[in-house]
């Protein structure tokens, strides 16, 4: 169907706003999960909040507020054991707990393969206007999160011990990070889904430091980027009728890839100019 | 005149190792003091006691007269090798405003005092030229620059820096020396500055404090580069040489055999035939 058409009707304006909410939150936390290399908790995220979600639904209960619990109890459980041990083995941990819970909740339940499918891949038309609210409010304190600690999770990160001595502390800065990360996994779950949050996080920041070389530049380009792969993706997505995630996954990952190589070319230029 | 820095029977141990016990000592303001000894021995645990990132096991540390806390902007710090990822998109003007308001919450403002004590910290150790360019494309000894720049341009009175020669050429090591007993002198601060050569510190540093087997000495460098200072710290005859100048650092020649030498610390030392 012609997508213009189809933005007159409200499932499709709910879809759009939806997941404009969820791409500028998506894009301004991966670009400190980029910088941070919590690649893997971003990963692990949406995945222990699907186990929240069908937790949820075996109870009877809003699956946005099963997905909001279990990703924040997630984050806080990689938050703590990662003071103890290496993060990435304590993100494995809770993603091997997260998941063991959501096999028996799915054993238990009587989840149809439906339900299932669209935590998994998004079920971007199936937002309501009250859903539209509720994630753009969970988007909205996702990122507020984050930005209040921008320049703590900056300057822990580029320069640990310089920042402690002045008091801005690399456990604050990692607790902020995995709360709004868990924040913005229950934001995207409804929209994009479980298994493709992850690039959405990802590939818009990870093109933004490839073109720009300033945080506030990195943290627009990134957003930019992508509500331009989202708004993309919905576009293709009403006029194939393929699902959204598919083309989310496949944007982001495009626009890497195009900023890695502009990059390449643009950085290249000064050597030529030489020869 | 009172001193910047105080520190007063300091003893530091990793769980069960200890690495120093009861060092005393102070630094005045405006005074620059190079930390030397061996790998191991300590002096990079002594910069983060005075910085407060290690709490000692006893003794006390006074910076101006108060005890150190966290959050401190009368320090400025610099880490011994400090890692940095090639893409991360910050510039050294991004890099020196966080050594300026980097424990605050939200984003900096783009006021003109703040823009303007940036400019200043970033010529004072000339590296107006790299302000813009990224901080992970740097070379070592411009990156060093910049990292000296975040840790000043908040106006600190104690300035710490960890092996801050390292990876630098002769003419750039010249240059930072200068640049840090320019800071002590006219800046009035206190620096220490940990090195492994005490040869670009000559004329130049104004005290030595030497560390070496959990223990220190320190004063002008005449005084600890001597023999007699070295070798009751270690524990072993040391030798100190002077030769056109440069100061040369050896193990005693107990058994008659010469040895081969270091510039500061007789660890490094491997026997001749
Ligand atoms: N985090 C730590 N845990 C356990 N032991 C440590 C730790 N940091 C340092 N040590 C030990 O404490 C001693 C002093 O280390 P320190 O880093 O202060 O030495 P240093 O004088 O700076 O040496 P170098 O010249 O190699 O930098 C060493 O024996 C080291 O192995
Ligand atoms: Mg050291």
């Amino acid at each position: 169907m012609n997508p213009w058409v189809m933005l007159a009707f409200p499932f499709a304006q709910h879809a759009f706003l939806a997941a404009s909410f969820v791409a500028a939150a998506a894009g301004w936390i991966g670009f400190y999960v980029v910088l941070r290399g919590t690649a893997f908790a971003a990963h692990a995220l949406p995945k222990i909040g699907f186990a929240g979600a069908s937790g949820a639904l075996l109870l009877g209960v809003n699956s946005l507020f099963g997905v909001s619990l279990y990703s924040a109890v997630a984050a806080l459980g990689i938050g703590a054991l990662a003071e103890r041990d290496r993060r990435d083995v304590a993100t494995a941990l809770v993603l091997a707990l997260g998941l063991g819970t959501g096999a028996l909740f799915l054993s238990l339940g009587n989840l149809y393969a439906e339900d299932a499918m669209s935590l998994l891949f998004g079920q971007v038309v199936g937002v309501s206007a009250l859903g539209v609210m509720e994630t753009a409010c969970v988007s909205a304190a996702a990122v507020l999160v984050v930005a209040a600690f921008h320049r703590v999770l900056l300057f822990t990160s580029v320069a640990r011990e310089a920042a402690a001595v002045r008091g801005a502390s690399n456990r604050i800065a990692d607790w902020a990070l995995l709360v709004g990360l868990g924040l913005a996994t229950s934001a995207m779950m409804p929209v994009v889904g479980a298994l493709l949050s992850f690039s959405l996080l990802v590939g818009p920041a990870l093109a933004a430091r490839h073109l720009v070389r300033r945080p506030w530049q990195a943290i627009l380009t990134s957003v930019t980027l992508s509500l331009a792969v989202t708004w993309l993706s919905l576009f293709l997505s009403f006029a194939l009728g393929w699902p959204v995630g598919f083309f989310v996954a496949c944007l982001s990952a495009l626009a890497y890839a195009i900023a890695r190589a502009a990059s390449r070319i643009f950085d290249r230029r000064p050597l030529e100019g030489m020869a | 005149m009172n001193p910047a820095i105080v520190f007063r029977d300091l003893t530091v141990s990793y769980g069960h190792r200890p690495v120093f016990a009861n060092l005393t000592g102070q630094i005045q303001a405006g005074s620059f003091v190079g930390v030397l000894g061996p790998n191991g021995a300590g002096k990079s645990t002594l910069l983060k006691v005075l910085a407060g990132l290690i709490r000692p096991a006893a003794g006390s540390v006074e910076i101006d007269g108060r005890p150190v806390k966290r959050r401190a902007e009368s320090i400025g710090y610099v880490p011994q090798a400090v890692q940095m990822d090639e893409d991360v998109p910050l510039t050294g003007r991004d890099l020196v405003g966080l050594g300026l308001d980097g424990h605050r919450l939200g984003f900096p403002l783009p006021t003109r005092r703040r823009r303007e004590a940036i400019e200043a910290a970033l010529a004072e150790v000339n590296a107006l030229h790299l302000a813009d360019r990224r901080i992970g494309r740097l070379s070592g000894g411009e990156r060093q620059r910049l990292l000296i720049a975040q840790a000043i341009v908040s106006r600190p009175r104690v300035l710490l820096l960890d092996e801050p020669l390292n990876n630098l050429d002769l003419a750039s090591t010249q240059q930072v020396v200068e640049l840090v007993k320019r800071l002590a002198h006219e800046g009035e601060m206190a620096v220490l500055l940990v090195a492994h050569d005490v040869n670009p510190l000559i004329g130049r540093a104004d005290e030595i404090l030497y560390l070496a087997n959990g223990r220190m000495a320190m004063g002008p460098i005449d005084e600890v580069l001597r023999s007699e200072v070295l070798s009751d710290l270690y524990g072993y005859p040391v030798e100190v040489l002077r030769a056109a100048g440069r100061i040369i650092v050896a193990a005693g020649a107990m058994d008659g055999h010469a040895h081969a030498v270091s510039a500061a610390s007789p660890e490094a030392s491997v026997m001749l035939p």
